[in-house]
């Protein structure tokens, strides 16, 4: 047993099957947030590894998707939001008073629940705004990227011959698979998904899956889900939230077969949530 | 992908045409720029309000040290003479307003419904269209309507059988010459006729036909389900409505003008010519030479703001319930709720 | 007893219907007479003089309101060109930016000024502007009309920013734009149709207005082109020829008053085909 573990951070022990020495992506300390005076997140700590998958599960309300707009600052966006605690993203933290944001989000993208494809824009310009916006004309760079980023998707095969068509008219999971390719076309070091599969049909979700075990290779992952199978089927690392407290955190194989917590095994084997 | 295990240095950054791209200073500063452009458009009316409000006061004091509170009562208003009472103005604009208000009202709500619930399908598309194209005609054009065909038909059909039959009324004494309280109030009663029909269209509307239905499934007659199911739920914004006609009937300044007499006269009779506060600006502002002249009609602009401005703050306390004006404490309890789950 | 009761609740039931039914008549009747009047008595007196030449002494055969026309159309260009920038740019606040109070601050001084009866506006920039400068001016309209103009298209953005979802602007957010850039290319973009039909609407209703140019505008026999210079309008100059005892100059008002309803009516009806494009 080393105390190097990412679950164990402070008060758990380790787990001795993970790989405890990994790189972080984040490493979280003492995370408190408030909606006004109402407090939504007690105290988390956590480590995220680098290149792994991390499923936060939990039921709703519990304040998952809190924290997983934590990690790029997106909740500053609500009114009445505080924050208190550290968050550090390779090592840095991100919200020092010198840190921008923008610079932040860029780094960290995110695939939301609902698919928000631009409608006023092609495919090809809702692949490409993060860089077009960001100044970028260089034509064969983007030309590079905007392929690059649909292979990865998955969905290049399905869009080639109409990149000029609005995102829009796309299918419900190829709508989703574009805005995971308009995510990853700005190359971000991880990618958050809060809930990305829930509003789609049962083979546009397994495609979507498919394509989050793929991104591994090359991305941090952190997936919110309400769905304890696709958590176990995709994800190296589960942590269970209940009530804004991070109740248990461990290898998936472990958490879904030998939970600690009799508030996982409840929520786990369905008795609550 | 040619990544670097630990991008967290941003070894590559500098290759990265997109890392440069962001990392540039401008950006930030052009942001800031933007920032400050929204922070002074959206300044600059507040600005102005304060600005007006210092205007309207400062130049409406001579009249108000001269009369004081007795400007509000007095009826004598004669630039030549120098005397200022604004008591025929408040007069004619509440008499007007009101009048016209009471007609507007009935006559919109029965139209409303008619439009909604009691007239054939085919016939409520073109007529709310036609509604819609009526209340696009600017002010100037009513006047002008009212003035050659309103009162010769008034003059010729309406005052003859008023006199024959209600004759006895003080409302229908005296001699009528076209321009005259009744016209003025007819032509703003038309006038705000438009928007009051419409606005409660979409409220009868925006009831869920679920309670009209269960009046009816009780047996009710059509009305019976309407005053029911209908009517109650939309108590507070027919309010509302009216008020918002109000509002806009005291400020209408050019139809009235047009057609309401311009005689600094308090008189019961509809018949006999009136004035109001904004159409006594229309007539004499351009044309006041004396600093007493100028400082009464500020102080009548005065008074013409803040009585529209007390009206509009009500129709909103009606229509949008007792917090006016605050739609994003709605969104924003929305938003929190979504951010939570 | 039962039975009279039920008769007295039909009875009722369809005198209500009645009494709606008539007080239907009682409005869109003088509605289409205003519209048919209008149209036969403004077509019957226009003619190619009207809108090409300027206004004759009169007693004079001939003459026009061509300098009107132009004159509104000038006056609605500058407060297009004022107004909007401004008007969008406080609605993205209201959206947007600061917080809530003074967005509250902002909203609410829109609708004050919405409120404001249009006599008072030209007041006060008669006060503003007129006076310290001398004399009237199109640049002393343009802003009066601005002031009416501004808080309709500050409610349009904000009303048409609002239906876009709020998971769009943080999608775009998340990608890491700057929020100035998805202000302008993201929100205002998928908004513009809501935003542009509303600045139409406003062009519409600031074509009409009269009171605020008798103290601002002034009016102009003549070809204007300076901005410091009194200028003519259309509501200003059928004002001026309604009140006037000469017949000609009726008929040259009711003309005008087409000539200005058809801009007006053209204004709706591109709104209209524009909404329609969206659906």
């Amino acid at each position: 047993m080393t105390n190097k573990s990412p679950f164990s951070y402070p008060s758990h022990p380790s787990n001795p099957d993970s790989n405890p020495t990994g790189p972080f992506a984040f490493e979280i300390r003492d995370l408190n947030v408030w909606f006004g005076t109402k407090q939504s997140l007690f105290n988390i700590s956590m480590n995220i590894f680098y290149q792994q998958i991390l499923a936060i599960i939990g039921p709703s309300g519990c304040g998952k998707s809190t924290f997983l707009r934590c990690l790029n600052r997106m909740h500053e966006l609500s009114p009445g939001v505080r924050v208190e605690g550290s968050v550090k993203l390779m090592g840095k933290e991100i919200y020092a008073a010198d840190v921008d944001p923008t610079l932040i989000r860029r780094r960290v993208g995110m695939v939301f629940q609902k698919s928000t494809p631009f409608p006023t824009m092609s495919i090809e310009e809702n692949v490409l705004i993060g860089l077009k916006l960001a100044g970028i004309r260089n034509r064969s760079f983007l030309e590079e990227r905007l392929e690059q980023s649909l292979r990865m998707a998955a969905l290049w095969d399905e869009v080639k011959d109409r990149l000029e068509a609005p995102g829009t008219s796309l299918s419900g999971g190829q709508q989703q698979r574009l805005c995971i390719a308009r995510a990853i076309a700005v190359q971000p070091e991880v990618l958050l998904m809060d809930e990305p599969c829930s509003a789609l049909d049962p083979i546009a979700t397994a495609q979507i899956e498919e394509l989050i075990v793929s991104l591994k290779k090359n991305y941090t992952i952190v997936l919110v889900t309400h769905n304890l199978q696709e958590a176990g089927k995709t994800s190296d690392y589960t942590a269970f939230f209940l009530g804004g407290k991070l109740i248990e955190m461990d290898s998936t194989k472990k958490l879904f077969t030998n939970p600690r917590h009799k508030f996982t095994e409840d929520y786990i084997t369905g008795r609550f949530g | 992908m040619g990544r670097m295990l630990f991008s967290s240095q941003h070894n590559t950054a500098n290759n990265d045409p997109f890392e440069r791209a962001l990392a540039n200073r401008g950006q930030k500063f052009k942001e800031n720029i933007f920032t400050l452009l929204v922070y002074c458009c959206a300044f600059t009316l507040p600005t102005l309000l304060v600005f007006a409000a210092y205007e309207l006061t400062t130049k409406c004091m001579p009249t108000v040290s001269k009369f004081g509170i007795s400007f509000l009562f007095n009826h004598d208003w004669n630039p030549v003479s120098g005397h200022f009472g604004a008591l025929p103005f408040l007069y004619g604009t509440a008499m007007s307003s009101g009048l016209s208000l009471l007609i507007a009202s009935f006559l919109g709500l029965g139209t409303a419904l008619f439009l909604t619930e009691f007239s054939p399908r085919w016939i409520q598309k073109p007529l709310i269209i036609l509604i819609q194209i009526i209340s696009a005609i600017p002010s100037v054009v009513w006047g002008l309507w009212a003035l050659f065909e309103l009162i010769p038909w008034l003059q010729k059909y309406v005052v003859p059988f008023l006199k024959d039959h209600l004759g006895f009324l003080p409302f229908f004494q005296g001699n009528f010459y076209g321009v005259s309280m009744l016209s003025g109030s007819l032509v703003v009663a038309i006038m705000i006729l438009p928007i009051m029909i419409s606005v409660t269209i979409e409220m009868i509307k925006s009831v869920p036909s679920i309670y009209k239905e269960a009046v009816f499934a009780l047996g009710s007659t059509h009305w019976e389900s309407i005053r029911i199911g209908v009517l109650p739920f939309i108590k507070k914004g027919l309010l509302g409505v009216a008020i918002l006609g109000l509002g806009r009937a005291i400020g209408e300044a050019m139809a009235v003008t047009m057609v309401i007499g311009n005689k600094p006269e308090i008189s019961l009779s509809l018949l006999s010519p009136a004035y109001t506060l904004s159409s006594v600006l229309a007539n004499e502002f351009a044309e006041s030479t004396s600093e007493l002249h100028i400082s009464a009609l500020y102080e009548i602009a005065l008074l013409l703001g803040a009585i529209t401005i007390v009206v509009n703050l009500l129709a909103q306390l009606f229509i949008h319930g007792l917090e006016p004006l605050d739609f994003t404490k709605l969104f924003g309890k929305e938003n929190q709720k979504k951010n939570l789950s | 007893m039962r039975v009279a009761f039920y008769r007295f609740r039909k009875l009722e039931n369809i005198l209500v219907q009645l009494l709606c039914a008539f007080a239907s008549f009682f409005v869109i009747l003088p509605f289409v007479l205003i519209l048919v009047y209008l149209i036969v008595a403004g077509a019957s007196s226009i003619n190619f003089d009207f809108i090409t030449q300027l206004p004759k002494p009169i007693g004079e055969k001939g003459g026009g309101m061509a300098n009107s026309i132009v004159g509104t159309l000038i006056l609605m260009g500058l407060t297009f060109l004022i107004g909007t920038p401004i008007g969008i740019l406080s609605g993205v606040f209201v959206y947007e930016y600061g917080n809530e109070k003074l967005r509250k601050i902002v909203r609410f001084s829109a609708d004050l000024l919405n409120g404001t009866p249009s006599i008072v506006i030209g007041i006060l920039v008669y006060g503003w502007i007129v006076s310290p400068m001398h004399g009237f001016s199109v640049m002393a309209a343009s802003i009066a009309l601005s002031l009416i103009f501004i808080p309709l298209v500050l409610r349009t953005t904000e009303e048409s920013l609002l239906l876009v979802p709020k998971e769009l602007r943080d999608a775009a957010l998340a990608l890491g734009i700057r929020k100035w850039k998805v202000v302008c290319y993201v929100l205002i973009e998928t908004a513009k149709q809501g935003i542009l039909s509303g600045i139409l609407v406003a062009l519409a209703r600031i074509a009409g207005e009269t009171a605020p140019l008798l103290f601002t505008a002034f009016g102009n026999q003549y070809w204007t082109y300076r901005l410091d210079e009194p200028i003519s309008a259309l509501p200003l100059q059928i004002f001026e020829y309604a009140i006037s005892p000469y017949e000609q100059w009726h008929r040259d008002a009711w003309a005008g008053a087409l000539v200005l309803l058809l801009l007006i009516f053209l204004l709706h009806l591109s709104v209209r085909i524009l909404l329609k494009k969206k659906s």
